[in-house]
């Protein structure tokens, strides 16, 4: 009897200890295993990418013990909120109107938006600049949306749900399309290449990266989108903190921490590193 | 509780997009599920396993996977793509009307097959014995003990199907889950939105629920 209480007390003390060393700064950190290159899973449904390789950088920059969690898309922001975990690192873009809910560290990488057809659709060879910031405004900026918006007017365009690409075609900015919202960008990528869309709208890695994997001729059109609804880069999304509660100082701290370590990141190389592995260009900022 | 109401008329509107659906989806299911019933029936074997197939594949695999492979599994197939079937497949809307008409199908020929076995052998007997035909005995006696049997059961999977058509959101439809998704996607606050989402539905399985309980009082026939 004596063996046996000691063997318990021994697994409880043990788990007591366990779980302290293991509280302690422990971070969970979203990601939506979804969205490749920035984000995916490989075939036995490990985490890999651009985001994830990142991330366990910044962990060990900043001290903390990480894990990374999935998370679907459109629950993202709703389940940081309700602390399922501490930050978002998902391809997740700095916008005004996310900002209103989260906070977010400086940017860590650039993600340059553009449509994309199917080859020999009648959208190719729109004559527009290579690449337009919403945020510089300016004559060449508006030209080009004058000539996406005659292009797209009462087309159907695919995006994936609650991402700057809705955004962007909600604000009107290229007239009235049909916009399909989709639960995650490789939804997006089956209709398009199903022809059920006309054109979809993402990163423009996320259509290279598909169209080397599935062999589809999936072709960029059009300018690359920076500036206005399309955000400023790529940060990692943190509750708003303040210093009322514990909970709050923690996520200020967080912060803090965030950044100092992207800092750090960037001056040794690391995230251009990274991008090039992953993105095949330098993504960082 | 400003978002609450502030988001009510936009899931009104999509309401319509839902009660569509689980309209359009009961009238077709209630055809092709007489059919596969009435094949149930049938002495002909291969007649009778047809039916009984159809039921298992669409009652033994979840409707969401029903619809998937419908929307996005079909999109793949090359030669449909480019036959004339492609202008139903191709759009969202009859996918999901598809989907929907199979899987309430199988169901209702469940009900209706149970209820068709409910009805005594004396009773058709007597039937035949006044001197009535086939035709007579199906539509005057068999049809008006069906509908009886059936109701109760088949009220339940109205219910159900009006809730099945929440799934019409995962491909891209609109509809009163679609919408409550598209405002929490600029709102970040499921909590209100889907409280809101969820009083509609709920109202829409009481009228259900009272319509189904008027209809029995008026078939009992035992007053």
């Amino acid at each position: 009897m004596n063996k046996f209480k000691r063997l318990f007390l021994s697994i409880f003390a043990s788990i007591i200890l366990l779980s302290t060393s293991v509280l302690a700064d422990k971070i969970k950190i979203g990601t939506e295993g979804a969205y490749p290159p920035w984000n995916a899973k490989d075939e036995s449904g490990k985490l890999i990418g651009f985001e994830i390789e990142l991330a366990n950088f910044l962990c060990i920059y900043m001290k903390h013990e990480c894990t990374i969690v999935e998370q679907d898309w459109d629950g993202m922001i709703p389940a940081l909120v309700m602390r399922k975990f501490d930050a978002i690192m998902a391809g997740m873009s700095i916008t005004d109107e996310r900002m209103k809910t989260i906070n977010f560290s400086q940017g860590y990488a650039d993600e340059v938006a553009s449509l994309a057809v199917m080859k020999g659709s009648s959208l190719e060879g729109m004559d527009t600049p290579k690449a337009i910031n919403l945020s510089t405004g300016g004559s060449a900026v508006n030209n080009a949306l004058e000539t996406l918006t005659a292009a797209l007017t009462g087309k159907t365009i695919g995006v994936q749900t609650a991402t700057i690409h809705q955004n962007f075609l909600e604000s009107g900015d290229v007239g009235k399309v049909n916009i399909r919202t989709y639960k995650t960008q490789d939804e997006v990528n089956l209709d398009l290449a199903a022809g059920r869309i006309d054109a979809a709208l993402a990163a423009a890695v996320a259509f290279t990266d598909y169209a080397e994997k599935s062999g589809k001729d999936v072709v960029l059109v059009g300018p690359t989108f920076a500036g206005g609804a399309f955000g400023n880069g790529v940060g990692v999304g943190i509750r708003k903190g303040d210093n009322s509660s514990a909970q709050g100082k923690k996520d200020a701290k967080l912060l803090k921490d965030f950044n100092k370590a992207i800092d750090t990141a960037r001056k040794q190389g690391k995230i251009s590193e990274l991008a090039i592995k992953w993105f095949g260009f330098d993504a960082s900022m | 509780m400003d978002l609450m109401i502030e988001s009510f008329p936009r899931l009104l509107d999509a309401t319509i997009l839902t009660i569509e659906l689980t309209l359009l989806s009961l009238f077709f299911g209630v055809f092709v599920g007489v059919f596969f019933a009435v094949l149930r029936t049938s002495n002909i074997k291969i007649l009778c396993c047809i039916s009984y197939y159809y039921s298992y594949i669409f009652r033994g695999t979840p409707l969401l996977v029903q619809i998937f492979i419908i929307y996005f599994g079909f999109g793949q197939v090359e030669w449909l793509r480019e036959s004339f079937l492609w202008i139903i497949f191709k759009e969202p809307y009859s996918c999901a009307i598809i989907a929907f008409t199979l899987n309430t199908g199988a169901y209702t020929s469940e009900i209706l097959r149970s209820a068709f076995e409910t009805i005594q052998k004396g009773v058709l007997e007597a039937a035949y014995g006044l001197g009535l035909n086939k035709i007579h005995v199906f539509f005057k006696i068999k049809l008006p003990i069906v509908v009886k049997q059936s109701l109760p059961a088949y009220g339940n999977e109205m219910i159900l199907m009006l809730k099945g058509t929440s799934l019409a959101s995962t491909v891209t439809l609109l509809d009163l889950t679609g919408v409550a998704k598209h405002i929490i996607s600029t709102t970040f606050r499921p909590v209100e939105v889907f409280i809101v989402a969820g009083s509609i539905y709920l109202l829409m399985t009481f009228i259900i629920h009272n319509f189904v309980k008027i209809l029995e009082k008026k078939l009992d026939y035992s007053k």
